[in-house]
């Protein structure tokens, strides 16, 4: 068995841009939404969601023969509420100030739709290393739309990236310089309009990804 | 009064769209035409009317600490008990609309079943949970103006999406990008009720 063939390189990477699982298959919007107002929160937030998919997808795979058809959802959401429970135990043992921040997303990691989708199209279906890397990829495309937008809200909401300053004090208008911070940055709207360029972006790059109606 | 206040704030304030991002994805599945965003707006409503005081008395009555058996604390299990709850009670929603009411049932497909898995429910009974809501009552009202909020988003959205529908908008932002620009637009609309009371 080769574990990195070409299928497998396939099934890893595309996830990661052109299939990727916010901009494309629209799944697991709300927290990707949500907790990006600074970076490091929608970091700890991508690691965490790419471990429970890996993990999720792994644990369906072995079980998918046995599982029965009609229950099968529940034995997928008792499967991923089981691994949400020991992240969030294990965030608020070490990361107890992410933890507080992330407030309700990290349960609600539970409902995102990303795992949902992936346990149903892809574990149900494929052998475990498979699922692995299919898990991985998908948590990690999750991850690099969270980074792209949290890094510009934070930069420009708050003029610091992983609350390291990045644009000086003294060019504040308070310091008797120009600049200012865009306040709207930190606030929920703007979430959804720099998603929406990451998406502009992704589909010009991407023609075959254009939707034909509105 | 207090009620009304939480009714108010919950719908406008705490809007589960537009401040909380919660049940983005079938929001903007379902949202293509007003008729069933309306029902799916329903049903989401009945659902959290029915599974956030449930949670309400697991949390209070059985997982906080000392609540069965003195010394211990069980409120690590909540996310499962709550999932648990929600699938259940969906599945009991979804076999009662079948009996009663076969039309509306058709109506809905499969987005009844989908409900289970719609962040908004669960966010709803998380938030329960991390505001302390005293009495069964405020989680009651809580419940309904959450459901009232997203019912009031999704079909303005869906009203939306129905007249863009012949406007000429750039090819890579048609479909997901042009709706997500109108939601963010619609999330600042809402910014202005920020800071209303009753």
């Amino acid at each position: 068995m080769d574990l990195f063939s070409k299928k497998n390189k396939e099934t890893f990477f595309t996830p990661l841009w052109v299939n990727n699982p916010v901009a494309t298959q629209v799944l697991g919007i709300c927290s990707a939404l949500a907790v990006t107002s600074k970076l490091e929160p929608a970091l700890v937030m991508g690691i965490s969601v790419t471990i429970i998919v890996a993990l999720a997808n792994v644990v369906i795979s072995l079980l998918r023969n046995t599982i029965p058809n009609r229950i099968r959802i529940i034995v997928q959401l008792v499967v991923v509420a089981t691994l949400v429970t020991i992240v969030s135990q294990v965030l608020k043992a070490f990361a107890y100030d992410v933890s507080v921040q992330l407030s309700v997303y990290v349960g609600l990691i539970i409902t995102n739709c990303i795992l949902m989708g992936r346990l149903e199209a892809f574990a149900m279906q494929n052998k475990p290393w498979e699922s692995f890397l299919d898990g991985v990829g998908s948590g990690l495309g999750y991850a690099l739309i969270l980074v792209i937008v949290g890094f510009f809200r934070e930069l420009l909401g708050s003029g610091t990236l992983l609350n390291f300053r990045i644009i000086p004090e003294c060019l504040y208008v308070k310091e008797g310089g120009f600049y200012m911070n865009n306040g709207l940055m930190v606030l929920p709207p703007m979430a959804l309009i720099i998603l929406a360029c990451v998406i502009w972006f992704q589909r010009a790059k991407n023609p075959d990804l254009q939707e034909k109606n509105n | 009064m207090e009620y009304l206040s939480l009714f108010v704030k919950s719908i406008f304030v705490d809007n589960m769209i537009f401040a909380y991002f919660l049940g983005m994805c079938s929001y903007l599945a379902v949202s293509k035409n007003v008729k069933t965003a309306l029902g799916l707006g329903v049903a989401v409503t009945f659902v959290l009317l029915v599974t956030v005081p449930v949670n309400y008395c697991l949390e209070n009555y059985v997982l906080a600490p000392n609540a069965i058996v003195e010394g211990v604390d069980l409120s690590f299990l909540s996310f499962i008990l709550f999932i648990a709850v929600i699938a259940g009670i969906v599945q009991i929603v979804e076999m009662a609309v079948e009996k009663f009411s076969p039309s509306l049932y058709a109506s809905l497909g499969i987005f009844l079943p989908l409900i289970a898995v719609n962040c908004a429910i669960m966010g709803a009974s998380l938030f329960m949970q991390q505001r302390h809501f005293e009495g069964i009552g405020e989680a009651t009202v809580y419940a309904f103006g959450s459901g009232i909020g997203w019912l009031i988003a999704i079909v303005a959205l869906a009203a939306i999406r129905e007249k863009l529908s012949y406007s000429n908008v750039p090819a890579p932002l048609r479909g997901l990008g042009i709706t997500f620009i109108t939601v963010g637009l619609m999330a600042m609309a809402f910014m202005c009720f920020s800071g209303l009371t009753i």
